[in-house]
């Protein structure tokens, strides 16, 4: 956007993630590990650019699975980064040392989810907040409670003498977030990673949170990252939003920019499928089908493409959104026709294996390619058929090949960038 | 019965309600005194109607409906009536309650993964469930009547003799309410079926859920504490407030026309896609042990009169249709004389605050 600095270039940038990549192996059983089979690797975080100004607020926006609170943590370096960097300042996080983290934690701060789980219930919310202060060396008891005092005077919890000796149980759901955030802001961060700080809250303590951080943005001259799945307070809380699926940003742009006009359809079906208020408005129809994939075996292609309502030939169709398609097939016909088409097709688990080639059934060629004709029948518009390139005999059953596809990165559509195939480049 | 798969639209909720409460009350029992968890609940259930309970965590949503199916824990106490097709449900035997269980009455439970065993395959949990309420079903019959009620949940019939550990969070929440309704049972309590659900998945199940009047003709009690889902998916709400049914009527008309100065706050407070602002409802739900003397919404309310602090607001028709408890909206002639003056109300801090 025309009318906020530019974000290509360097200067001015609090942190700036370039290439990030987080990943879990995946262990396996013991006899896996004995036999030294490969077990496969979790891409949480695939590949991610981010910029932060400073005093912004940038939202990380995506379902569970969507290595949005992974890209949070990495942040603070508490999961390591696999490849890439994160700069803060003049520092790289991906590559510090423990040592060099913990102060680094001066600076960067984070607020969990859950008050229960991040709070200690052994601990009073004096020596909770005081706790930070201590780990950073300030050794004085009284000057440890006069920070104490301040923070809780700043999150509200006053009078602060009422607060200081209560335990967490003692404390409601409201009470106890505004302690995490005092914890968070006592060391005086300039940068706090918020991981759905209002989810687990009552609506009507939701909005006074979120205004509180808002005071305390204002006040402190924060920055924020809002991770969250409800889109709903993002479009409220923040300046830019990255809309995350399965390790990536398929999304990233201004948020009035991505709210009035969603590019890719990922965003769209999110928007969409928030239940408003609103007797008038109907639950809509047209919703993706199925739900986030295995990170450990995503997609080919574009990661959205099985569930996306917009899919067309190029998405990256291969054998596991046929068998999702021969599946839902089979729910709409009756259990005669089921008993004889299961007969003819065979099994499906060996399709979970991806590739853009299929070989399936057990009952010759003809049979099968006559099932797979009344399949199209039945929904031509389905996007998959589209995207094959050829159904060749290969007894007892037919081969399908699909149109291979790489996945689709990010380009600039509109004032946005969109990681979709039906945004293709503006050009520079 | 036969079960309708086509998408017929339902004739209107006619006749006699399914469920009929009138005064519910649920205790629980702690060393401070009893907590009045539910306290003197009324509501009808018309046959196919889907009633939205709605509420923030601790007004004793969850334990009503808990208590309607009779789920309560050890040191509950439960009072009132409730006719089930004319039968009162809490005065029958242990054991002819237990029968009714599953078979009549349904429940969905909100984490399906703690519901579901884990050693089971779904063909097991199914035939089961059959198994135990119709004992005359052939093994032909029962596999035929799963994989409909299945099919009617997007499971296709390939995953029958999977277990639970190999569906998705969403398609195991299906497999429950498939569970719960393969009995054909006529009313149904959902607690907070989509909490644990991510955004789109939540979408699909409300879907399902919208669904059940039209392929069960099921008389569904949807426990929830979004109002947004309450307005996409059910016919009418009841909005609950410190163990009080505070306002109930059609969705239209409560959402478009909130009476109860709770219902108003409560709608104001959430965050859409439309908000602008933010709002929020000052202090916190009272202590059910000792909840305070006249409307228990007083010492949170901006509009409270003096009344509202003394006398306990009368149960009225609604202005539109339905009932609210409210003495804003009457009746006018039982107010004391001075009772509508504004009610002088104590400064409400964050030491008070939910």
């Amino acid at each position: 956007m025309s009318t906020k600095p530019d974000t290509r270039t360097d200067a001015g940038h609090l942190v700036d993630v370039r290439d990030l990549s987080v990943h879990f192996e995946l262990r396996g059983g013991t006899l896996a590990r004995l036999f030294a089979r490969d077990t496969g690797t979790i891409k949480a975080v695939d590949g991610i650019n981010l910029r932060l100004r400073p005093g912004e607020v940038v939202g990380l926006v995506g379902e569970s699975g969507s290595g949005k609170s992974t890209l949070g943590r990495a942040l603070l370096g508490l999961v390591p980064a696999t490849s890439g960097s994160i700069r803060l300042r003049d520092q790289d996080i991906a590559t510090m040392s423990r040592r060099q983290l913990r102060e680094i934690r001066r600076v960067v701060q984070m607020v969990f989810q859950d008050p229960n789980a991040a709070l200690n219930p052994s601990m009073t919310v004096e020596e909770a907040v005081g706790d930070a202060l201590r780990v950073h060396g300030m050794k004085s008891a009284a000057q440890r409670r006069a920070g104490v005092v301040e923070a809780l005077e700043r999150v509200g919890l006053s009078p602060v003498e009422l607060f200081l000796s209560k335990y967490p149980r003692d404390l409601s759901g409201g009470q106890k977030q505004r302690v995490v955030l005092a914890r968070a802001i006592v060391l005086n961060p300039t940068l706090l990673v918020a991981d759905e700080p209002v989810s687990m809250l009552d609506m009507s303590v939701r909005a006074k949170i979120l205004q509180l951080m808002l005071d305390l943005k204002k006040d402190l001259d924060l920055t924020y990252v809002y991770i969250t799945h409800d889109l709903a307070t993002a479009k409220y809380f923040c300046d830019r939003v990255a809309i995350m699926y399965l390790g990536r940003v398929v999304e990233i742009g201004p948020t009035e920019e991505i709210f009035a006009t969603p590019r890719h359809p990922y965003t769209k079906a999110l928007l969409a499928a928030i239940p408003e208020p609103d007797p008038d408005k109907m639950v809509p129809r047209d919703l993706p089908r199925g739900e986030i994939p295995d990170a450990a075996e995503p997609p080919l292609g574009c990661a959205f493409h099985p569930r996306c309502p917009e899919a067309v030939h190029n998405c990256g169709w291969e054998s596991r959104d046929l068998r999702t398609l021969i599946e839902e097939h089979w729910l709409r016909t009756d259990a005669a026709a089921y008993d004889e088409e299961k007969a003819l097709i065979g099994g499906l688990d060996h399709l979970d294996t991806p590739a853009t080639t299929a070989t399936l059934g057990v009952g010759g060629s003809s049979p099968v390619r006559a099932i797979l004709d009344r399949m199209k029948v039945e929904d031509p518009d389905e996007p998959l058929w589209s995207g094959v390139q050829s159904i060749e005999d290969s007894e007892p059953g037919v081969t399908v090949s699909f149109e291979p596809a790489p996945s689709p990165p990010l380009r600039r559509a509109g004032g946005v960038d969109v990681a979709c195939v039906l945004y293709p480049d503006e050009g520079p | 019965m036969t079960m309708d798969l086509t998408d017929q639209t339902v004739a209107p909720a006619a006749g006699e309600p399914v469920i009929s409460a009138r005064d519910v009350r649920v205790w629980y029992g702690t060393t401070r005194g009893a907590i009045r968890a539910v306290d003197g609940v009324s509501f009808d259930l018309m046959p196919g109607e889907t009633l939205g309970l709605v509420g923030e965590s601790g007004c004793g949503k969850s334990t009503l409906g808990r208590g309607l199916m009779g789920l309560l824990p050890d040191g509950a106490k439960r009072d009132g009536e409730v006719l089930f097709r004319g039968k009162d449900i809490f005065s029958l035997s242990a054991k002819t309650a237990y029968q009714m269980r599953g078979r009549e009455l349904g429940m969905i439970f909100q984490e399906p993964l703690t519901r579901l065993n884990p050693l089971m395959r779904i063909s097991q949990h199914f035939e089961e469930t059959i198994k135990q309420h119709e004992p005359n079903l052939s093994k032909d019959e029962i596999r035929d009547r799963a994989l409909e009620v299945l099919r009617l949940m997007g499971i296709p019939p390939t995953r029958y003799r999977s277990y639970p550990h190999e569906f998705s969070g969403g398609m195991r929440q299906r497999l429950m309410i498939g569970l719960a309704l393969v009995l054909r049972p006529a009313f149904v309590v959902a607690d907070e079926p989509t909490t644990a659900l991510d955004v789109l998945v939540e979408a699909q199940i409300v879907q399902i859920l919208n669904d059940l009047r039209h392929n069960f003709q099921t008389s569904l009690l949807l426990i929830t504490h979004n109002v947004g889902i309450v307005a996409e998916a059910c016919d009418r709400v009841a909005v609950m407030y410190a163990g009080r049914i505070v306002e109930q009527g059609a969705v239209t008309d409560v959402f478009k026309n909130p009476q109860h100065p709770y219902t108003q706050a409560l709608l104001r407070s959430t965050i859409s896609l439309t908000t602008t602002g933010l709002n929020f409802i000052e202090g916190a739900p009272p202590d059910l042990v000792d909840p305070p003397d006249g409307c228990r919404f007083h010492p949170r309310c901006p509009d409270a009169m003096n009344v509202c602090a003394t006398k306990n607001p009368v149960n009225i028709e609604r202005p539109g249709g339905g009932r609210v408890e409210c003495w804003l909206v009457g009746p006018e002639d039982q107010i004391p004389p001075g009772g509508q003056q504004p009610l002088k109300q104590e400064e409400l801090t964050v030491v008070d605050e939910a």
